[in-house]
């Protein structure tokens, strides 16, 4: 079986759950950057949690399957077409080979996913068939989809093998997308060299998601952030938020010259320059990935506890979508 | 800060959100700090402990990824410090590494023409990136910066920012470190394969994309190969590891062209040789070290 694309959408790239183990020579982990919603797109299409799915960004595809096939749609809220007819997304949806499915307007959010049962069968690169378009590694071909092309899918599962028999999600299980949104951060790493005034500030005040957002990473407007003064250190550069060249966090927090935040995301460049202050935590990634540009943010401090508490709190959610 | 050998002093521990672990160990660049990274990363490996994914030695710091619920962060951090102890403590200082010889255009037109196209707003609107450097670092030309350039070897710190990208640092006494700021904007445009230069570090860009880096010239051969289609990237697609130690070798545009020419044929391969780095050695007497190191490239 396989997936003609017709149009592209703007990047739409093939997902699964990231490729760990390779960020000590730059290839970040990827992976679903809203990974509950492609979990719940996996589950619905009768597929277990690791299957590589279709991340839409904005604009989705328009695509038809050679034979007949089983999909699911979940995340950021849009109209679902099949032959130009509307369809419910959160649900599993049976196409007959021909049938054209396309896609609207996002209400709200920014990124969609499509499992398909069976999963999208590209290769698997180190570990993982997810794409990291910048070093043009897995997914199909390394880069976002075109017109034109023709994506495998592999062997329907079922419940013997791992497939999952909910044809449908809860409301109370969806996740929302609105457009306040409040995220727990871990201070840290180089937050000593903030001004407690700057620090306060990061922690306090509401931040606007820019336009500056994707895969690698998500710039916020706000005030202005002070750094302490310094004589730098030799090899680290000369503004006071920068730092000899180290390790990035994925989920950290950047303010490259005390000017919109950075917080770097699963595509994350995995270094630079840049002192980071503070990182999201694991439980709150996926409500960057379900911002929208404009969206109001506030970043609350939170201790390490109850980041693990969050976790396993997060892990409950999960284990319902399954249940 | 001057180069001493690693000091028995604790390194800073603090934590990237529920899984990242950050250890800072020094706050300024030197041999000693990344040598420590490198060792301490090494050593972590070797344990093999289950829960940590992603082991990064970077410059003068070690990040490293893991799972809390397999391996919660209060035992991790007491590995990590066990490990920082041993490296402390072990009398000999020496990584199992390699030299790699990396053929480099220098001055060619493919970095001068985008240069060119970055000049509004560069610290040097009407000269190249080359005769900036010279003029920053106090030398007479640009083919001076090339000669200080490639005369002696380079370590390898750190490999990231993007896939297989090199951060290198020269094997010299800190007075002798060539050092350049990064440009005033970055660039949004670098050709795959420049030589930059930023602060006190080289690195060769293994894709083609945005960099701030000052640019001097063009690598010959590939260091990222997705496809796997050279010799030397059959086991993985990424060339450099840290703790690789580079000579950096100046070809003109004839040689430049033949080793494309190998490339494109999948018959080119790095010339390189096993060497041990040896931290006190490095610093005691840099330059009769790096004599020696290229004697070991050189064969024997």
């Amino acid at each position: 079986m396989a997936i003609n694309i017709l149009e592209p959408g703007l990047a739409t790239t093939v997902q699964d759950q990231g490729r760990p183990g390779y960020y000590n020579v730059g290839i970040p982990q990827g992976g679903a950057m809203d990974s509950l919603s492609a979990e719940m797109a996996n589950a619905l299409a009768g597929n277990s949690a690791v299957e590589a799915v279709l991340e839409c960004t904005y604009l989705g595809p328009r695509f038809t399957t050679d034979a007949d096939a089983v999909i699911a749609v979940a995340g950021a809220p849009v109209d679902v077409k099949v032959n130009g007819e509307p369809r419910p997304q959160w649900s599993r949806l049976q196409l007959s080979a021909g049938d054209e499915v396309s896609f609207g307007m996002l209400r709200g959010g920014t990124r969609y996913y499509i499992g398909v049962q069976g999963g999208i069968d590209v290769p698997v690169v180190l570990g993982s068939r997810s794409t990291y378009t910048l070093g043009a590694v897995g997914g199909f071909e390394g880069r976002a989809l075109k017109a034109g092309d023709v994506l495998p899918v592999g062997p329907a599962l079922d419940v013997g093998t791992g497939g999952a028999e909910r044809t449908e999600l809860e409301e109370a299980l969806r996740p929302s997308f609105d457009k306040e949104v409040t995220v727990r951060v871990l201070p840290g790493l180089y937050d000593h060299r903030l001004t407690e005034e700057g620090l306060d500030t990061l922690l306090s005040a509401t931040w606007t998601l820019t336009p500056v957002a994707d895969r690698t990473g998500l710039r916020y407007s706000g005030p202005e952030i002070a750094w302490k003064p310094r004589t730098q250190p030799f090899g680290a550069g000369s503004d006071p938020s920068n730092i000899v060249d180290a390790g990035y966090a994925v989920g950290s927090i950047q303010i490259p010259g005390g000017k919109e935040p950075i917080v770097l995301h699963r595509d994350a460049v995995s270094g630079g320059g840049y002192a980071m202050v503070a990182t999201v935590i694991s439980a709150d990634m996926d409500l960057l990935a379900r911002s929208a540009p404009g969206t109001k943010t506030l970043f609350r401090a939170v201790t390490l506890e109850e980041a693990l508490a969050a976790r396993a709190e997060g892990r409950k959610v999960r284990s319902q979508i399954w249940g | 800060m001057t180069d001493t050998a690693v000091q028995r002093t604790d390194a800073r521990y603090t934590w990237g959100g529920d899984e990242f672990l950050f250890v800072e160990i020094a706050e300024a660049m030197s041999l000693a700090a990344n040598y420590k990274a490198n060792a301490m990363a090494a050593l972590l490996t070797a344990r093999g402990l289950t829960g940590v994914s992603d082991i990064c030695p970077a410059n003068a710091s070690l990040l490293l990824r893991f799972n809390p619920d397999i391996l919660p962060p209060d035992r991790l951090e007491a590995e990590v410090r066990g490990v920082e102890d041993e490296v402390a403590h072990s009398s000999h200082q020496t990584l199992d590494t390699r030299i790699i010889e990396v053929p480099v255009w220098y001055d060619d037109p493919y970095t001068r023409e985008t240069g060119a196209r970055f000049r509004k707003g560069h610290q040097k609107p009407d000269g190249t990136d080359l005769d900036f450097a010279a003029e920053e670092n106090g030398l007479d030309s640009p083919a001076e910066f090339i000669r200080r350039h490639h005369e002696s070897p380079w370590l390898v710190s750190m490999v990231g920012f993007v896939a297989g990208l090199p951060f290198m640092f020269q094997i010299v006494p800190q007075k002798d470190q060539l050092e350049v700021p990064k440009y005033l904007s970055p660039r949004t445009d670098t050709p795959a394969l420049t030589v930059g230069h930023g602060g006190c570090f080289a690195c060769i860009y293994s894709v083609r994309g945005a960099g701030g880096y000052q640019m001097f010239g063009i690598a010959a051969a590939p260091i990222f190969d997705p496809a796997q289609r050279l010799d030397d990237f059959r086991d993985f697609m990424i060339f450099f590891r840290p703790g690789d130690i580079v000579k950096f070798r100046p070809v003109e545009e004839a040689e430049y062209r033949d080793i494309q020419a190998q490339v494109d044929a999948g018959t080119y391969t790095y010339r390189h040789a096993p060497v041990v780095f040896d931290l006190q050695r490095a610093l005691d007497d840099p330059a009769a070290y790096n004599l020696d190191l290229l004697e070991r490239l050189h064969g024997h």
